[in-house]
C-alpha cells in the first residue's frame, strides 16, 4: 500500500487513525544544563514546543543538541532544570514509562526480531494481545511502505528500509513525543532525502510533537516547524526557517545556516554600516559590536555582481546550480564573497572577468566583529 | 582428556556465497596446511586406537567406576556452565553499559585464573566457600566458574562488542521495556553465539580439567583415566578416545542446536572447526 493508500486508511478510522492529529503532548526546556567533567554540554537550555510541532535542533558536533535529546527521552539527566511534558515534570519517570518514540542515528532494530516483531515491540510491552499487536504493526509497516517486508530481519533490510521500520517502530506506540536522533545521517543522499520527505508527511498527518536532532542545516530546513541553533550547550536563535535565513539573530546562525560572505565594512554607530561604497541598515545583535572595522555578513543572492572592465573584483570561480549560477569572486584585498545570478545572465561571466560587486541596500544586513 | 573447540564469537554479517572463481583457485598452500594440521591432530588419534586395539572399547564400561566418574564430570560440566553464565552474563552487560572504562582491568581479572596456580586457586576457594559445600564435588564445580571465566568473558566480551548494545538497550527502554525484558528479549538473543562459545569452552574445560580435581580428591572422568592407566594402558587408551569422540559430540550438539535459529536470524554460527587431543596427562599416551 501507498502513502496515499495509508492516509485513506487513516482517515477511514483504521488502527492507524487511533493515533489521530494533535495527539501530540507540549513539551517545554526549562534552563537545561549538563555537564560532562569539565565540558558543559548544555549551559542554561530552555525551549517551548508546542503539541504537535516539530522542532529541528541545528549545530555542530558538540553543541550540547543530542544530549538535550537523550535528556528529553530519559537516557541522561539534567544537573539543573527541567523537562516538562504535558504539564508534568518527567525527571523522576524512567525512560521506558516516559512513552516517547525514539528513532537513533545508528541503525537500532532487534537483530533477532523480524520487521514486524520489531514495529511490535512496544505494542507487546503494553500487553496488546497477539491479533492487534500484528494489526496494528502491519498497518504501521504499510504506513512507511515496507509491509512486504513484514517478516524480514534487519540484515536483510536497506539501511533506508531499517531507518523506516525503526520509525514504525517509533510511531507504534503512540507516542506523545517523537525524538529523531539524526536518523538520517547514516544513509545516502537520495535515501536520505525520500525518508525527509516521509518522516515530514507522517509526522503532519499524526501531529506528533516532535525534537528533531541534526547537524545538517538543510534537514533542518526543509524539515522543521522551527529550528532552534545551538552553540556550546545554548540555543542561538529559533525561528522559521525562512527566518532564520532571512533575519539571523547572530554571525554565528547566519554563517551556520546557509551561504554567507564576510566583506569588510565600516560601521558608524547606531543602525548603519557603509559596505561597498553603499550606506545600509544593520539588523540582528549588534549592541556588542563597537563603531569601527568591522566584518558586513551577505547571502549570495544579496550581492549583485556585473561584467565591467576595471571593477572591484575578478571572477575565480562558477558553479551551475540549476536556475541560478553562483560566482566566486576576489575582490580587491583579497576579500572571496560568493555571488548567485540567474544562469541565463551569467554566461559570460567565465572565471578571469572582471566584474563590479555591489549591494543593493534595500535588505538589512548582520554585522560583526571583524575576523 | 582436553578438548579444544574452534569457536567463532563475532555476530557478523551471514558468510557471503563465495564466487565460482574463488572456489576454483584454493591455493595449494592451503591443502599443504590442512593437511600438516590434519596428520598433527589424527595421527595420534590413529596410534590410540591401533595401541587400544576395538576390543578395549567394548570393556571400559564395565570397568568399576566408569560411570560414576563419567557422570560426575557432566554435572561438573553443568554447574560450572550454569554458574559461570547466571555470573558473567549480566556483569559484561553490565560493564560494557555502564562501566566501558574498566574493561581492561576486567581482562586483567578475568585472565587471573590462568595465571595463578591451581593450588593457590583451591585454597582460596575453600577459605571464603559457605561449610555445607567444602567436602563436596559442587565445589569443585565452583573451583571450574572461576577456572571458566576467562573464556566465558572473552567470549561474551566479544559478542558485545559485535553489536551496538547500548543502542538496542536504549530502543528497548524507549519502546517502554525494562531492564530484565531487555536482558532477556533483547540483549540475550544476540548474545547468543557468544553464551554458546562460552558454553562450549566452560564444557570442555570441565570434562578435561585433571589437576584441580585430582587435587581435590574427586574421581572425575580424567582422573580416572589417569588412575586407570596404571591397570591397563589399552583400556584407559580406548577411555581416553571414547571421552574424546563423547566431548566432541557433545559440543557438536550444542553448536549445531544453537547456531540453527541463529542462522536463521542471519546471526554469526558457532563454528567447531576441531576437537584435539591435548596434555599428555590426561591422554593416556600410547607410547
Amino acid at each position: 500500500m501507498t502513502m496515499n493508500a495509508a492516509a485513506d486508511t487513516a482517515a477511514s478510522g483504521s488502527v492507524i487513525g487511533a493515533v489521530g492529529k494533535g495527539a501530540g503532548a507540549p513539551v517545554v526546556l526549562q534552563s537545561l544544563s549538563r555537564s560532562f567533567g569539565a565540558v558543559r554540554a548544555l549551559d542554561g537550555l530552555s525551549l517551548d514546543i508546542a503539541p504537535g510541532e516539530f522542532v529541528a535542533l541545528l549545530g555542530p558536533s558538540g553543541c550540547g543538541k543530542t544530549t538535550a535529546l537523550r535528556i528529553v527521552a530519559g537516557f541522561e539527566f539534567a544537573d539543573t532544570g527541567s523537562v516538562i511534558v504535558d504539564g508534568k515534570d518527567v525527571a523522576p519517570v524512567p525512560a521506558a514509562k516516559r512513552d516517547m518514540g525514539m528513532v537513533f542515528q545508528s541503525y537500532s532494530l532487534f537483530p533477532n526480531m523480524s520487521a514486524l516483531d520489531n514495529v511490535g515491540f512496544g505494542l507487546r510491552m503494553r500487553k496488546i494481545g497477539a491479533t492487534e499487536r500484528t494489526n496494528r504493526a502491519t498497518a504501521l509497516l504499510d504506513m512507511v511502505g515496507l509491509a512486504p517486508q513484514a517478516k524480514q530481519y534487519p540484515h536483510q533490510l536497506s539501511g533506508g528500509q531499517q531507518q523506516r521500520v525503526a520509525l514504525a517502530r517509533a510511531l507504534a506506540i503512540e507516542p506523545r513525543v517523537l525524538l529523531l536522533d539524526e536518523p538520517l545521517s547514516a544513509l545516502d543522499a537520495k535515501v536520505r532525502l525520500q525518508l525527509r520527505e516521509q518522516i515530514r508527511t507522517l509526522q503532519q498527518r499524526l501531529g506528533t510533537t516532535t525534537l528533531f536532532v541534526t547537524h545538517d542545516q538543510e534537514e533542518a530546513l526543509s524539515m522543521a516547524d522551527r529550528v532552534g541553533v545551538m552553540k556550546d550547550g545554548r540555543l542561538e536563535q529559533i525561528a522559521t526557517p525562512s527566518e532564520l535565513y532571512a533575519t539571523p539573530a547572530t554571525a554565528f546562525v547566519a554563517e551556520f545556516v546557509g551561504t554567507m560572505s564576510r566583506i569588510p565594512g565600516t560601521y558608524h554607530g547606531g543602525d548603519e554600516v557603509s559596505v561597498l561604497g553603499r550606506d545600509v541598515r544593520v539588523h540582528g545583535e549588534h549592541a556588542s559590536v563597537s563603531p569601527g572595522d568591522v566584518d558586513v555578513l551577505v547571502r549570495p543572492e544579496g550581492l549583485m555582481v556585473e561584467a565591467i572592465a576595471g571593477g572591484n573584483g575578478i571572477v575565480t570561480d562558477r558553479t551551475f546550480l540549476g536556475s541560478m549560477t553562483r560566482l566566486s569572486v576576489l575582490l580587491s584585498g583579497d576579500i572571496a564573497v560568493k555571488v548567485d545570478k540567474t544562469s541565463t545572465a551569467a554566461t559570460d561571466l567565465m572565471p578571469g572577468t572582471s566584474v563590479q560587486v555591489s549591494i543593493p541596500g534595500t535588505e538589512p544586513v548582520l554585522i560583526a566583529e571583524r575576523a | 582428556m582436553a578438548t579444544v573447540a574452534s569457536v567463532s564469537t563475532g555476530a557478523e554479517a551471514p558468510t557471503p556465497v563465495r564466487p565460482a572463481a574463488a572456489r576454483r583457485t584454493f591455493p595449494v598452500w592451503r591443502w599443504v596446511i590442512l593437511i600438516i594440521a590434519a596428520a598433527y591432530f589424527l595421527i595420534p588419534l590413529y596410534a590410540g586406537l591401533k595401541f587400544a586395539g576395538l576390543k578395549a572399547f567394548t570393556q571400559v564400561t564395565s570397568y568399576p567406576q566408569f560411570g560414576s566418574a563419567f557422570v560426575l564430570s557432566l554435572r561438573l560440566a553443568l554447574i560450572a556452565t550454569v554458574l559461570t553464565l547466571v555470573l558473567m552474563v549480566p556483569t559484561t552487560v553490565y560493564v560494557h553499559l555502564r562501566l566501558p572504562r574498566i574493561r581492561r582491568l576486567m581482562e586483567a581479572i578475568t585472565i587471573l585464573p590462568i595465571v595463578i596456580p591451581p593450588i593457590v586457586l583451591i585454597i582460596g576457594v575453600l577459605k571464603v566457600a559457605p561449610g555445607f559445600l567444602i567436602g563436596t564435588p559442587d565445589m569443585l564445580g565452583l573451583e571450574y566458574v572461576i577456572l571458566a571465566m576467562p573464556f566465558a568473558y572473552r567470549s561474551l566480551d566479544a559478542g558485545l562488542r559485535s553489536f551496538d548494545v547500548k543502542t538496542l538497550v536504549e530502543a528497548s527502554n524507549s519502546l517502554g521495556a525494562g531492564w530484565p525484558t531487555t536482558l532477556w528479549r533483547v540483549v540475550m538473543p544476540n548474545l547468543r553465539t557468544a553464551i554458546l562459545s562460552a558454553t562450549v569452552l566452560t564444557v570442555a574445560l570441565v570434562l578435561g580439567e585433571y589437576t584441580m580435581a585430582s587435587l581435590d580428591n574427586f574421581q572425575t572422568f580424567p582422573v580416572w583415566i589417569v588412575n586407570f592407566e596404571q591397570a591397563s594402558g589399552p583400556v584407559s587408551t580406548a577411555a581416553s578416545l571414547l571421552a574424546l569422540f563423547v566431548t566432541w559430540i557433545l559440543l557438536m550438539l550444542i553448536v549445531t542446536v544453537g547456531s540453527r535459529s541463529a542462522r536463521k536470524r542471519g546471526g554469526a554460527q558457532v563454528q567447531l572447526f576441531s576437537v584435539a587431543t591435548q596434555t599428555r596427562q590426561t591422554v593416556g599416551d600410547p607410547e
